[in-house]
């Protein structure tokens, strides 16, 4: 099983999406470098809108990731609801 | 309480590029527009591209008209991306708040349903002459030459790709999906759209990118535009309680009121460099009008009925008053 | 009219398939292959174009929405940056060579993807395909100009930046980023897909920004974190775009397999080759390193790409032709490079130095396999000549491989001692290559290679003087004029870090801001 993985800038507005992925992705492996934060997940990681409008208390727009966004790897699914990476599809 | 900030000047060793430099006559402050122009390489290339081994990858002599300076082809918006796209994002957040206004108001429940029905029958195929606007306009900033040109004309692609959906969501406010297919239909089998059609089909195969520049951007834009979105929409629709239709359109008229001084300005500047240069440009300008103009009656007399010739008769007419100020005889 | 009240929310799949696809449509009044004609002549084999999936589904207003926040916050940082002399708060101004290869090698390209994805967006024949195109067209638009800006600063205190994009068509090393791109941009576009969108951009990519852009982090460089990871977002718009024209081809029609895997085998072996310049800038550029070139290779390269071959298994395509050895080189390639930069910094818009103590150390703890047998001492070597007064400058003009157009100073695999040459004969004339996986780009395409602008080459056929230069004056110096034809500034922009004005100025500035 291979990894996926979402980088993200280490800054307030991108912090209720990592929030988000730890919560939902419970093997996540966390690396931070300098201005970055790294997450690596078995096989298939998914952020939930419902769970980042759960922490910040707003309703969130998951397109606006794309302003945090660093880099990712695997198959990418978008909808409304969910932005899932994943080898397999 | 005074603060010391323990800053001190140092002084620069030179103020910007110098291939900037070359362009704004000598080394000075450079603005960020001018730290753009000059940017696409232009010696020692490598290998002739396999779509068009009779020319270099960026290459001038696609074109017949001639300059020694591609890059004083300035835009007199001087947009560089940041501020075309903060302007571009500002533009739709009031057709955003337009929308949401024409919803929320009623507005669209008060359209007289002869004007809805118009409406939607002139603008939804219109959505398939922004997405040939959008490919060629692609086509310019892909083969033309010199940044200063060729980056702008992408930003018009891309601004039409804005349009069509714009026109893709007024059709979806005022209808639903089966207006697309309606409109689609319409576009490829109602003769009224017949030789627009054919006129933005034999475009797509004209190889010089200026000549496509004056077919497309200066002709049939030119035209068009004030057509539609004056005489149909403004002139026409808003006063006959059409207010909704004049409120979510308003972005075309103001962008075409935008984008016609870029495009004056690369014509005046283009024709300025020599009298072949003007005497083509004219051959291009004067013909392509005709045809637009041919291709847009049947349109016209759709939206406008009997007033159509006249109408248009003006558009082309201020069209050729703006040619003749940047220095075409048409 | 009530149907027009009671409206069902599209969902963000139905809004984006009404809002792009359908605006297209088959032109009966020419024919589809003059207005399309560059689809078919590569031989790929497209029967639907509509099983195009869209990667990422950004609509013009939410591109502008999001965009214009990016730049909005982007501009705040580079007006602070400027207007507050940052450039004083770096770690030591032997960085920013580090940014000068950007601007010089990376800034270019940015600005060659910008037109050829401008020529995809317009030339495919889906609507979604091109649309995605042409969004990257624009943000590549995007990051030349943000770059230019960023940068701008830097070239107002510092050399070495004042004269990128005429270095770029001119000088030596150069020509190894500049080749590539053409390459990609003259190819067809499916092509020019597989070499940017899929290996550069989805295999190669973080490679390049993420170490710079920690780099820069770690190096006191807010303005170049800025750009960078601003930049960076559109590039996961563009990793997306190249996993999924890899996937469309392949499973489009199975005869299309092969042709993908040959364009996989070159391309990810000629983005190898650039990256070189990446890895020398990590292991010797950064006066605070993130993580050595080996550690990025084994992270990017070996972990991600092999997930991602493993992925494409399925599909009939394997690792890339020229992976093996790219594993085998992650000892080798940054040390081989800095020795080759340094002898050869006479002629470089840029400065090199040799390591400190400490930093050789530092070397010798990552590579503990390579560094202190074969790479130190070298070094030191240098540093004693250096100190001599006697610095190592080679007058001789390298051979350079045909393909990928840097010096022969590559290894054999599983040789470091012996120099790795490779050649062929076409048409009576004979090519010279650092490696198998060139020689095989080259015996695949002459045609195409035997027209490089080869940079060493040229200027022994005399094209790299200026005019009414006199090769056979009495006293002549080539380099000098070779300087000048580059408007490279002898003395300034050239030649090593310990004597040069950069140097001075930065450490005279310092000091006096330390010291207020």
């Amino acid at each position: 099983m291979s990894n996926v993985f979402i980088a993200l800038q280490d800054t307030d507005e991108a912090r209720p999406i990592i929030e988000a992925i730890l919560a939902d992705n419970p093997q996540s492996q966390l690396t931070h470098s300098p201005a970055m934060v790294k997450i690596d997940v078995p096989n298939r990681l998914v952020i939930r809108r419902e769970r980042i409008e759960e922490i910040t208390g707003l309703p969130f727009d998951l397109q606006r990731i794309h302003v945090n966004l660093i880099s990712l790897s695997g198959h990418i699914e978008e909808d409304d609801d969910q932005f899932v990476l994943s080898w397999k599809r | 309480m005074s603060i010391d900030l323990k800053t001190r000047e140092i002084k620069p060793l030179r103020h910007t590029y110098t291939h900037v430099a070359r362009l704004i006559g000598g080394d000075k402050p450079a603005t960020r527009y001018q730290e753009t122009l000059g940017a696409q390489p232009a010696a020692n290339f490598h290998y002739r591209p396999t779509w068009d081994p009779e020319h270099d990858l960026f290459d001038p002599s696609r074109s017949k008209i001639r300059m020694d300076q591609w890059d004083d082809l300035r835009d007199p918006r001087q947009f560089y991306y940041a501020t075309w796209t903060m302007a571009r994002a500002r533009q739709f957040e009031a057709v955003e708040s337009n929308f949401a206004f024409v919803e929320s108001h009623g507005m669209l429940a008060a359209l007289p349903e002869k004007i809805r029905e118009e409406a939607l029958v002139v603008l939804t195929p219109l959505r398939h002459v922004a997405w040939g606007d959008n490919m060629n306009n692609s086509q310019i900033c892909a083969t033309a030459y010199g940044a200063a040109f060729t980056a702008p004309a992408m930003l018009y692609a891309m601004d039409q790709l804005g349009i069509a959906q714009l026109l893709t969501r007024f059709a979806l406010t005022l209808g639903d999906a089966a207006e697309l297919e309606r409109g689609r239909d319409a576009w490829l089998r109602d003769p009224t759209w017949q030789p627009l059609r054919r006129l933005l089909e034999d475009s797509f195969v004209i190889t010089d990118p200026l000549e496509l520049f004056v077919v497309q951007d200066v002709a049939l834009d030119g035209l068009l535009y004030p057509l539609i979105y004056e005489g149909f929409v403004q002139d026409k629709l808003v006063p006959a309680g059409g207010a909704a239709v004049g409120l979510l359109t308003a972005f075309m008229s103001e962008w075409h009121e935008e984008t016609v001084r870029w495009i004056d300005v690369v014509l005046r500047k283009l024709a300025s460099f020599s009298s072949e240069n003007a005497t083509t440009l004219s051959g291009w300008a004067e013909a392509s009008i005709a045809r637009a103009k041919e291709a847009l009656a049947p349109v016209a007399a759709r939206a406008l009925g009997e007033k159509a010739p006249a109408v248009l008769g003006d558009a082309a007419e201020s069209l050729q008053r703006r040619l003749a100020k940047a220095g075409l005889s048409v | 009219m009530d149907t027009r009240v009671e409206k069902k929310k599209l969902s963000l799949r139905e809004r984006y398939h009404l809002m792009t696809r359908g605006l297209g449509w088959e032109p009966t009044y020419q024919p589809t292959e003059k207005v399309f004609p560059f689809t078919a002549y590569e031989g790929i084999k497209i029967h639907d174009w509509d099983k195009w999936e869209d990667p990422f589904r950004l609509t013009m207003d939410a591109y502008w929405k999001y965009q214009g926040e990016k730049e909005k916050k982007l501009y705040a940082v580079i007006d602070a940056f400027a207007q507050n002399n940052g450039f004083l708060s770096l770690t030591d101004a032997r960085y920013l060579n580090a940014i000068k290869i950007f601007i010089q090698g990376v800034t270019p390209l940015e600005y060659y993807a910008h037109r050829g994805f401008a020529f995809a967006g317009r030339h495919f024949r889906g609507e979604g395909l091109r649309v995605a195109c042409q969004m990257q067209s624009l943000d590549e638009l995007r990051h030349t100009q943000t770059e230019l800006h960023s940068i701008s600063v830097y070239n107002k205190f510092f050399n070495g930046f004042h004269n990128p994009l005429h270095w770029f068509d001119r000088v030596w090393y150069l020509s190894v980023p500049k080749s590539f791109f053409e390459d990609a941009n003259s190819s067809g576009p499916f092509e020019f897909l597989t070499a940017i969108s899929f290996s550069f951009e989805y295999v190669l990519t973080n490679l390049l920004f993420v170490p710079f852009m920690s780099g820069a982090a770690y190096n006191g460089d807010l303005s170049t974190v800025t750009f960078g990871f601003s930049a960076q977002s559109d590039e996961s718009r563009h990793m997306t775009l190249g996993i999924e024209c890899i996937k469309f081809m392949l499973e489009q029609d199975p005869d299309n397999v092969p042709i993908v895997q040959r364009w996989i085998d070159k391309w990810f072996w000629r983005g190898y080759r650039v990256l070189t310049l990446v890895g020398m800038m990590m292991d010797y550029m950064l006066p605070k390193r993130v993580m050595s070139w080996r550690e990025a290779w084994e992270i990017y390269g070996e972990q991600n790409g092999g997930a991602l071959f493993q992925d494409l298994g399925r599909y009939g395509i394997r690792e890339p032709a020229g992976f093996r050895d790219a594993c085998d080189g992650k000892d080798h390639i940054s040390h081989q490079a800095w020795l080759t930069f340094y002898t050869y910094d006479p002629v470089a818009a840029f400065h090199t130095w040799v390591p400190s103590d400490a930093e050789l150390d530092w070397l010798s703890a990552k590579y503990p396999e390579s560094f202190d047998r074969y790479y130190r001492p070298r070094l030191l070597y240098l540093r004693e000549q250096q100190a001599a007064g006697t610095p190592v400058a080679n007058k001789n003009l390298p051979l350079l491989c045909n393909v990928c157009q840097i010096p022969m100073f590559f290894t054999e695999p599983g040789d470091p001692r012996r120099i790795c040459y490779r050649e062929s004969v076409y048409e009576g004339e004979r090519y010279h290559f650092c490696s198998d996986h060139c020689k095989s780009i080259f015996d695949h395409e002459p045609e195409k290679y035997v027209q490089s602008w080869l940079p060493v080459h040229q200027i022994y056929q005399g094209n790299c003087f200026k005019p009414g230069t006199d090769p056979t004056a009495p006293g002549f110096d080539p380099i000098k004029a070779v300087l000048d034809y580059y408007e490279i500034n002898n003395g300034r922009d050239n030649l090593w870090y310990d004597n040069s004005e950069d140097r001075r100025n930065f450490e005279a500035w310092t000091a006096e801001a330390r010291g207020n």
